[in-house]
């Protein structure tokens, strides 16, 4: 009826030489300005990581260290392993149990973050406008403090003689402590806790950009508080929660520090098998495939991720 | 739930409060209102920004509950429902169309939280997005479509789970003049075709009197005057309504007798001594000082003479095609303006600094309140 054209049809043909000037010179200078990060992320990241490739194919030094000469061993012993004394080929599996424990914890460091961080998120996205920088604030006080200190106060909290149990044992709800620390639920904790501002931030900024007269809309429109949340909130604030997710996913993945101090060396991570290949178990070439196993996994999993939520997120705002 | 069902208001307001916040910095929005909106209504709620009238609309809704007093919708109090449970909906003045739906999902997106079946779904889409005479655009995305679009299909969504009441908070202000004119018509077309009570909330007089059949004013969180257009321009009673809608000339006066019927007619002497007839306010009036109201059309510019109510000075003279604006300096002091449409050959009759005479037209003088 009345649909108004588009400014970017309205510019004449005439000009389509200087637009592709313009435009070559426009990207020009995103390079330029881009080059500094791009030099960084270079020398510091990907360089490091073709390293790792090259020492995943060569062979193992004694002591440590590589020798330059090309082998399949590194990548071998990722998933299969020679036994010692009948030379028979078999999985393994303290890898794989390694890898599935790896998945499964930082899976559920991520839906425990996204649940508590989405009401978190919300709270602070519908305080008043002056209010909202200092809940900000408080949620990143955590960051002021070093990351092995943190996980060593949740080490105290959940000890055996910990702030917890000790409480509930002088409460009469226990008679002898709950084992949490170096169990599964100690690494989860730990990993929630120290992810959790990465979650919370990039729902925060999808919150915050929420129309709640949308919200209106829709009590309005008979939707109940779970209908709102269902069918208006969750889909409007779908990129926070990808965002979030990816953040708190990926560092959960190769996460170092919770797992050997919460899981006590005996209930390892991706991260802590890796670190073992490069110290006491001196096979530079394992732990280098190790790493680029991981790598791949991660990459996997967003690719899943990013697709699977694309498909039946957010139509394109045109 | 007592009497004729027919003859129950469709929403009854008692003595409704809303004060926002609490202690010294709690803005009250809403003092004591009271009114009723009859079935079938297109009732207008029609004041300044800030007097009041988007509360009222939002504790119709549900969004916000009121302080003290109650809401009626059909006899049955619904003050504290939140606003899934009442069949009341709403055209947002932004429209909130949902943006990750597309046309028909936003006007089924009632329907659906109602419960109903696809097929029914499906169907009333349909039906809506023909009364909207939006049918080409159902699959599109709501960023597709235009402004005027939008407002359509945010009526349509508001239209399709059939609610009691359906209420406008300023749905046209977005759209420009045009697209304005088109929509008011097209409101009334619905309003008529669907039955359903409207409530709509401006800002703008003007749509306020062309649209609607009683209208509401409000100012400073109170309804001053309800009536219908004609009754709400040709009768304020208030000094306030008298000002926020058209123009009009505000005389000091004497009221100096009141008729025994009633006919709410009294004698009024003005500032010239002149005693003329005018017609009272609702409610009792005391004799004394008050003010009076002309609109300008119902005054006339005469050539000066002893019969004349009052007399000045033309002081400027404002020609607006169809007609033509006078404004007089009262030789008593203040100033008059007369409006008069413009006839063939009558150019010129009257130029600035002649001395003319006003007449009032029979029952053109309103008494206010205040």
């Amino acid at each position: 009826m009345t649909d108004t054209v588009p400014a970017s049809q309205q510019s004449s043909t005439s000009g389509a030489d200087a637009g592709v000037a313009a435009r070559k010179a426009d990207i020009r200078s995103r390079w330029m300005l881009a080059s500094p990060a791009l030099t960084v992320i270079f020398f510091a990241a990907l360089g490091p990581l073709l390293i790792m490739l090259v020492y995943s194919f060569l062979q193992k030094g004694s002591y440590g260290g590589i020798v330059w000469s090309f082998s399949l061993d590194g990548w071998f012993n990722v998933f299969l392993k020679r036994d010692i004394f009948d030379d028979t080929l078999g999985f393994a599996d303290g890898h794989l149990s390694i890898f599935w424990r790896s998945l499964r914890l930082s899976f559920g460091t991520t839906v425990l973050a996204l649940l508590l961080g989405f009401p978190t998120a919300y709270y602070i996205a519908t305080r008043p406008a002056n209010l909202r920088p200092v809940f900000l604030f408080l949620i990143t006080i955590p960051f002021w403090t070093n990351l092995l200190i943190r996980t060593f106060a949740i080490m105290e909290v959940i000890r055996n003689e910990g702030v917890v149990n000790t409480l509930l044992m002088s409460l009469g709800v226990i008679s002898s402590p709950i084992q949490m620390l170096f169990t599964d639920f100690a690494i989860m904790l730990g990993m929630v806790y120290v992810y959790l501002p990465l979650m919370v931030l990039p729902l925060y900024a999808s919150m915050e950009r929420l129309d709640f007269r949308l919200v209106e809309a829709g009590y309005d429109l008979y939707a109940t508080r779970m209908g709102v949340l269902r069918r208006i909130i969750v889909p409007m604030v779908k990129p926070g929660i990808i965002a979030g997710s990816i953040l708190v996913f990926v560092p959960s993945l190769g996460a170092y520090v919770t797992p050997r101090v919460l899981g006590g060396g005996k209930n390892m991570m991706l991260g802590n098998l890796i670190e073992l290949q490069f110290g006491q178990g001196r096979n530079w070439p394992l732990g280098a495939a190790l790493s680029i196993t991981l790598l791949v996994i991660v990459m996997v999993a967003l690719l899943f991720y990013v697709r699977n939520a694309s498909k039946s997120g957010v139509k394109s705002h045109g | 739930m007592h009497g004729n069902l027919d003859a129950m208001p469709a929403i009854s307001a008692h003595q409704v409060t809303k004060i926002f916040g609490a202690g010294p910095g709690s803005v009250t929005a809403l003092d004591s209102v009271s009114i009723d909106i009859q079935r079938n209504e297109f009732f207008t709620l029609l004041g300044p920004s800030g007097c009041g009238k988007t509360t009222l609309l939002r504790l119709i809704a549900g969004f916000d509950h009121p302080t003290s007093g109650r809401i009626d919708l059909e006899g049955s109090d619904i003050s504290y429902l939140p606003p899934f449970k009442r069949p009341v909906n709403t055209v947002f003045q932004s429209y909130a169309l949902f943006p990750h739906m597309s046309v028909a999902e936003n006007i089924g997106f009632g329907l659906k939280m109602l419960g109903k079946s696809g097929a029914e779904i499906d169907a009333e889409v349909d039906a809506m997005l023909k009364l909207v005479k939006m049918e080409a655009m159902r699959d599109r995305s709501t960023a597709q479509i235009s402004g005027g679009q939008q407002q359509r299909v945010a009526l349509a969504r508001a239209l399709a789970p059939k609610p009691k009441v359906l209420l406008l908070d300023e749905p046209l202000s977005a759209l420009d003049l045009k697209l304005r004119k088109e929509m008011q018509i097209e409101l009334k077309r619905l309003q008529h075709e669907t039955g359903i009570t409207f409530v709509f909330v401006t800002h703008d007089q003007e749509e306020a009197l062309t649209m609607s059949d009683r209208i509401a004013v409000m100012s400073a969180g109170q309804v001053l005057q309800v009536g219908s257009p004609r009754d709400i321009y040709d009768r304020p009673s208030r000094r306030f309504v008298a000002d926020f809608i058209g123009e009009t000339n505000f005389m000091d006066a004497e009221l100096v007798s009141i008729a025994k019927s009633a006919s709410r007619k009294a004698s009024l002497k003005l500032a010239s001594g002149k005693q003329i007839a005018a017609s009272l306010p609702e409610g009792d009036m005391a004799l004394g000082k008050v003010t009076a109201v002309v609109r300008p059309e119902h005054a006339s510019l005469t050539t000066p003479k002893a019969s004349s109510v009052l007399a000045g000075t033309l002081e400027t003279v404002v020609y607006f095609g169809t007609d033509t604006h006078y404004h007089v300096a009262l030789t008593t002091g203040g100033m008059f303006t007369v409006r008069m449409q413009n006839a063939r050959g009558q150019a010129g009759e009257f130029k600035e600094g002649d001395k003319v005479g006003i007449d009032i037209d029979a029952g053109a003088t309103q008494v206010l309140r205040d």
